[in-house]
């Protein structure tokens, strides 16, 4: 196997706990991404996703282990990795255009005008909103600017796509929509992304992975899900595969009963799981009321 | 039924009509019976000058003044516009001159914690100070009246616009400095383009402020420091016992005072923006 594109090894984060000591929220977290690969991170709230995302992104800094990229340890932010924040992060006193035009002018500074604007039009198009270039992110629903944030995102075409929660602040039929927007951009430039989610349909619908991480403090990332199901998927067909429902009823089990319990390899790395092939949760280890938050009551319900 | 501004308006020139009539009632000349008071006559003033001008004669004299207002009849004869002119010139220059400190610093103190740090006790000690307490100084050192004025502006604008600039660079949306980073800008660009834009609104919040506080300041000076402009001008006049044009001028300042603000506030206007 050649050596992986993204190599995460050892990262852990330790932040005072308030009372003089130290909260180890996350730990010994390993993995590794290959090019092109779509992987989604489930887990509840506060186990840590979005710091090992904004480590990966160079925005902070873990307090031990390191992120490699192409063979070169991650220190710092880079254009070769775009982030796609859950509030979107446009800049308001510019326009949608403008606001792809900045990034595009930052990736390439040598282009000229003309090509810096078809460049960022086209990515605009490509989220179907050519109708809204000149408009000021005030002016947009949230729908609409978080569509601008990936078309910002995609447009400097980097090498690792980080995403947090995309569609977190969004109804469920606009999420639906962008979600498939977001399919059919990935399958035109199959970018290497890593997403949060805490939408078990949606990381089905995106991933090829799906990581699962146990309960903080002292968050792992226990297992690795795989998803075989073909592409191009489409939200209104996936389930009809009975693969679905194994990845789903392995995922929703696995934040309702396990989350608290679960342990990655002896080596550190995630469990590789694949539902479709078979593979079921260990049984027993049964449900603690007080582990049943917010994400898995959404994920039952969704 | 009339739009609210066209009702304001009107009642904005019912309020006048009924203040100017109240006012030009109140200093009609008194009944020849009217004794004259001891004390006035042992001070040796006719009733005639210690009363207030009607609003007639002021206008009177605003009609004389506006009609020719740069007019030039030596250094204590000029007109009104020549007046206000002075004084607008050494406004504009003093303030130039804090922007063109303020804004760079406040964006260093802003930026840099250490900076606002070792800086923050000087600016503690020297804002409180008011602008007038530095003419002797000023006077002393550079050894010129006018460019004492303008200095006087200078240190009364300055502050303002320091401390909002450092405020608002200080409190731009980490998440906006974070767009930058991760589109590899470096800092002077991230300083353009990023935070100078979001923190535009506070910085001319601050700016607003100061021209206000300079225009404030100015009549002040200027009645210190004599010759031209147009505190120099209400002194000049009130030595004279001319009431009238004391009068007249206090309203032009008002209403150059207000212009200087409507400026700046097109310009906030300008670089407002929503979230
Ligand atoms: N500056 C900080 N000081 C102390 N603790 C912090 C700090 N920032 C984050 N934490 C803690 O780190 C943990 C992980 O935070 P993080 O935002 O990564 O969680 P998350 O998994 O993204 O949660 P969510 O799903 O709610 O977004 C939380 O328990 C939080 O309390
Ligand atoms: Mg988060």
């Amino acid at each position: 196997m050649s050596k992986p594109f993204l190599e995460v090894d050892g990262l852990s984060k330790v932040y005072p706990d308030g009372q003089g000591g130290d909260l180890t929220v996350f730990e010994d977290i390993r993995f590794a991404l290959q090019k092109g690969e779509f992987v989604c991170i489930i887990g509840h709230s506060g186990c840590g996703k979005s710091t090992i995302l904004n480590v990966l992104a160079g925005l902070d800094e873990a307090s031990s282990g390191n992120v490699v990229m192409n063979g070169k340890e991650v220190k710092g932010p880079g254009l070769e990795r775009g982030v796609v924040f859950q509030n979107y992060s446009l800049l308001p006193w510019k326009t949608a255009l403008n606001n792809i035009i900045f990034a595009v002018k930052a990736r390439w500074p040598k282009w000229s005008k003309d090509k810096v604007r078809e460049h960022s039009e086209r990515y605009l198009k490509m989220v179907g909103l050519d109708h809204a270039l000149n408009r000021k992110p005030s002016q947009l629903s949230g729908g609409m600017r978080q569509r601008v944030s990936i078309a910002r995102a995609f447009a400097t075409q980097p090498e690792l796509l980080l995403l947090d929660e995309p569609f977190g602040a969004l109804d469920a039929l606009t999420r639906g929509v962008i979600q498939d927007e977001l399919v059919k951009i990935w399958e035109e430039t199959r970018q290497t992304v890593f997403m949060i989610t805490h939408d078990v349909d949606e990381a089905i619908l995106l991933s090829d992975r799906i990581f699962l991480m146990s309960n903080g403090p002292n968050a792992r990332i226990a297992e690795s899900v795989q998803v075989n199901l073909p592409h191009p998927r489409s939200r209104a067909t996936i389930f009809q595969n009975p693969a679905h429902h194994k990845i789903r009823d392995y995922l929703v089990d696995f934040l309702v009963n396990r989350s608290g319990s679960a342990q990655p390899e002896q080596d550190g790395t995630p469990k590789v799981i694949d539902p479709s092939a078979g593979d079921a949760a260990p049984k027993p280890a049964p449900a603690k009321p007080d582990t049943e938050t917010e994400t898995a009551a959404r994920a039952v319900n969704a | 039924m009339a739009s609210l501004n066209v009702r304001a308006a009107l009642l904005s020139i019912s309020f006048l009509i009924l203040a100017l009539g109240l006012w030009e009632m109140s200093t009609q000349p008194p009944a020849a019976t009217q004794a004259t008071s001891e004390y006035e006559l042992l001070m040796g003033i006719s009733g005639q000058e210690s009363r207030v001008p009607p609003p007639s004669a002021v206008i009177k004299v605003a009609w004389a003044e506006l009609s020719n207002p740069f007019y030039d009849a030596g250094a204590n004869d000029k007109g009104i516009g020549i007046q206000l002119a002075y004084s607008v010139y050494r406004v504009l220059t003093g303030y130039l001159a804090a922007m063109a400190i303020a804004l760079p610093l406040g964006f260093l103190i802003g930026m840099s914690p250490l900076m606002y740090k070792a800086l923050n006790p000087y600016i503690q000690v020297l804002r409180p100070i008011s602008p007038l307490a530095w003419m002797p100084l000023a006077l002393f050192i550079i050894q010129d009246s006018d460019a004492s004025a303008i200095f006087v502006i200078f240190i009364c604008s300055i502050w303002p616009m320091l401390l909002n600039t450092a405020f608002g660079v200080a409190n731009v949306r980490s998440d906006w400095v974070n767009v930058a980073r991760t589109h590899e800008l470096n800092p002077f660009k991230t300083a353009i383009t990023v935070i100078l834009p979001a923190a535009a609104p506070t910085i001319l919040t601050g700016m607003r402020i100061s021209i206000g506080i300079a225009w404030l300041v100015i009549v002040a000076a200027e009645m210190l420091v004599g010759g031209t402009g147009i505190g120099y001008y209400v002194w000049n006049e009130w030595n004279n016992l001319d009431l009238s044009s004391v009068i007249f001028s206090i309203l032009m300042i008002g209403v150059v005072g207000m212009l200087l603000d409507l400026a700046l506030g097109k310009a906030q206007k300008l670089v407002e923006y929503k979230e």
